[in-house]
């Protein structure tokens, strides 16, 4: 690694001052990169997931009975409805030990549930695809069982996807920033560079150099302050997101589930400062190139 | 003035060179360089001696007129191109112009390492050409350490190390005294000698007079040819032939073809059939001493 890092060049750009101020530069925009895209990856899959396990499912909630005992009759009365609805692939009544189990955290240990005027939820998920009205079908539920509501999360959730989607979209947005602030820097530099050893560019152009040889050693010098920083970045960047992960993996995991990145996600981290180090090595190739062009 | 032939290593015609909007340095500059002919271009400081050089050597393009290097056109041939006739060419720079980041070795190896030589045979030759030389102890050094003399030779080592077909040379004895300004002469017309195309611009008149050679006479940016001298010193050979060690090594250093043998008609010394020929490697007289 040590001897692809000091390759031979013909020009002294190793001794640049702004060209030792760029593998900081780029560490820190490889930093800014690893937890924007680590951060679209996150939220896409979290988007995914929440969309996937809520989409296709309804809740309705048959309110209590003034008579308890008339509970079972008006629960059975929605069932029937439903056995009877087009489009329903499933329905599941909560039952009192799941409902109790869910309500404990806000009223901690409840000893008899019937004490609670506590309406009664059947859990339905719709078969896929499906293009159930809604609508019709309260209608119908409240011509047996007055007061049935139906809750369809999709209305809720979509605004909670909508968001996270935004904020991917603000993610990728600052990865695409990054990356012309990498290329606007390059360029910079290359320039500042050309500028600084006109004289030897000159020699070399005049002794037979192809602008391709002496583009190389501009790229190559880029590519390797690129990876320097690109991987001092990332270096930084990992822990910033593991600590991350793992605070996110401290709350409940329904709001925030699948906060974490899988292989490929890592991979593709990994990646980043390669990505990173090649737009460098392009620029600077591109912009040695195009100035060289108008010399003859 | 205008000599014809196909095989001219340089032809000017009628051009004409202006830097930005000034006037123009160089006025319907016409002339022929035939393969091993030697010249030398005088004129006063200012003249555009070092402007005509420059078109040469591909620093410019002609405000007007045409060039041609090596049968090639230069208006009509495409850029990527240029680089190999850029090889042919041989330059020792007025100020040397070498990289003072570079060791000399690394300077010497430039036009080698463009050329894309392979590493070996790169430090092979260029170890041959700075011990004959003899630059051999400073083959790391920088130039900024060595002294003038010593940085004219790694000039000229790196303006031969390719076996160019045309060699220039501005005001080389610039900087030297008269007795070292002799020897550099020697050098060049030993190089001629073996085929290479050689211009030396001087404004050294007790060296142009002396050596006899063809002079191309810059004036105010206009261009007259005077004829060479009985008095001609060229192609003279002897103790020094060494060169031809260097020049015809069995391995070539780059891609390039080497330069022609000396042209037919020339004189010639015994050295020409090989006969006589020493390895100025082995020799620690070598150029150290020619110099």
């Amino acid at each position: 690694m040590k001897s692809f890092f000091s390759r031979r060049s013909d020009l002294p750009l190793d001794r640049d001052a702004h060209s030792r101020f760029l593998p900081w530069l780029i560490a820190f925009m490889v930093f800014l990169a690893v937890l924007a895209l680590a951060g679209v990856l996150v939220l896409k899959q979290v988007a995914a997931r929440w969309d996937q396990g809520v989409s296709g499912t309804l809740s309705i909630q048959v309110p209590p009975a003034d008579v308890p005992s008339a509970d079972e009759t008006r629960l059975g009365e929605v069932l029937k409805v439903l056995a009877t609805t087009g489009g329903i692939d499933r329905y599941e009544v909560i039952t009192d030990q799941r409902m109790a189990a869910l309500l404990k955290p806000w009223l901690g240990d409840i000893r008899d549930m019937a004490e609670l005027p506590l309406p009664q939820l059947i859990d339905v998920k719709l078969k896929p695809g499906n293009e159930l009205d809604l609508a019709v079908l309260e209608d119908q539920l409240k011509v047996v069982v007055p007061g049935v509501s139906i809750d369809d999360h999709q209305i809720w959730l979509a605004k909670l996807v909508s968001l996270i989607r935004t904020v991917q979209g603000v993610a990728t947005l600052i990865l695409i920033f990054i990356a012309c602030a990498t290329i606007g820097t390059v360029i910079f530099t290359t320039r500042t560079g050309l500028a600084i050893h006109r004289e030897a560019i000159e020699v070399l152009h005049l002794i037979g150099a192809h602008d391709t040889y002496i583009a190389g050693q501009f790229s190559n010098r880029a590519l390797m302050l690129g990876l320097k920083g690109g991987i001092l970045g990332l270096l930084l960047g990992v822990p910033t997101i593991l600590g991350v992960g793992y605070l996110a993996g401290q709350t409940d995991g329904f709001l925030l589930p699948g906060m974490h990145l899988t292989t490929i996600h890592w991979i593709g981290v990994a990646c980043l400062p390669v990505f990173v180090a090649s737009i460098a090595m392009m620029t600077a190739r591109t912009t040695v190139m195009r100035t060289l062009a108008g010399m003859l | 003035m205008t000599l014809q032939g196909d095989d001219a290593i340089v032809r000017f015609e009628n051009v004409g060179l202006r830097y930005g909007l000034g006037p123009e340095v160089l006025q319907d500059v016409s002339f022929t360089l035939q393969p091993g002919s030697f010249h030398f271009l005088i004129g006063e400081s200012g003249a555009g001696k070092s402007s005509l050089l420059k078109l040469i050597y591909l620093a410019f393009k002609p405000s007007r007129g045409k060039i041609s290097l090596f049968g090639r056109e230069i208006a009509v041939t495409s850029r990527h191109k240029l680089p190999a006739l850029r090889r042919k060419v041989g330059v020792v720079f007025q100020e040397f112009r070498l990289l003072t980041h570079l060791s000399t070795f690394d300077n010497v190896a430039l036009p080698l390492r463009v050329a894309g030589t392979r590493e070996s045979d790169v430090r092979r030759h260029v170890e041959e050409l700075l011990s004959w030389v003899g630059l051999k102890d400073h083959m790391q050094a920088r130039p900024p350490t060595l002294s003038g003399g010593q940085q004219q030779r790694v000039s000229i080592a790196r303006a031969i190390i390719g076996r160019p077909r045309l060699l220039l040379a501005d005001e080389p004895t610039g900087n030297v005294d008269d007795a070292m300004g002799f020897r550099l002469m020697h050098l060049f017309e030993e190089l001629n000698r073996l085929g290479t195309t050689v211009i030396i611009a001087t404004h050294n008149m007790h060296l142009v007079e002396r050596l006899g050679h063809r002079q191309l006479c810059l004036n105010d940016g206009r261009l007259s040819v005077k004829e060479a001298t009985t008095g001609s010193s060229t192609a003279t050979s002897g103790p020094n032939s060494a060169f031809d060690s260097f020049y015809h090594a069995s391995t070539p250093l780059s891609q390039r073809q080497a330069p022609p043998s000396v042209s037919p008609g020339r004189e010639t010394g015994p050295d020409e059939d090989g006969k006589g020929r020493r390895d100025i490697f082995g020799d620690p007289a070598s150029l150290e001493n020619f110099l």
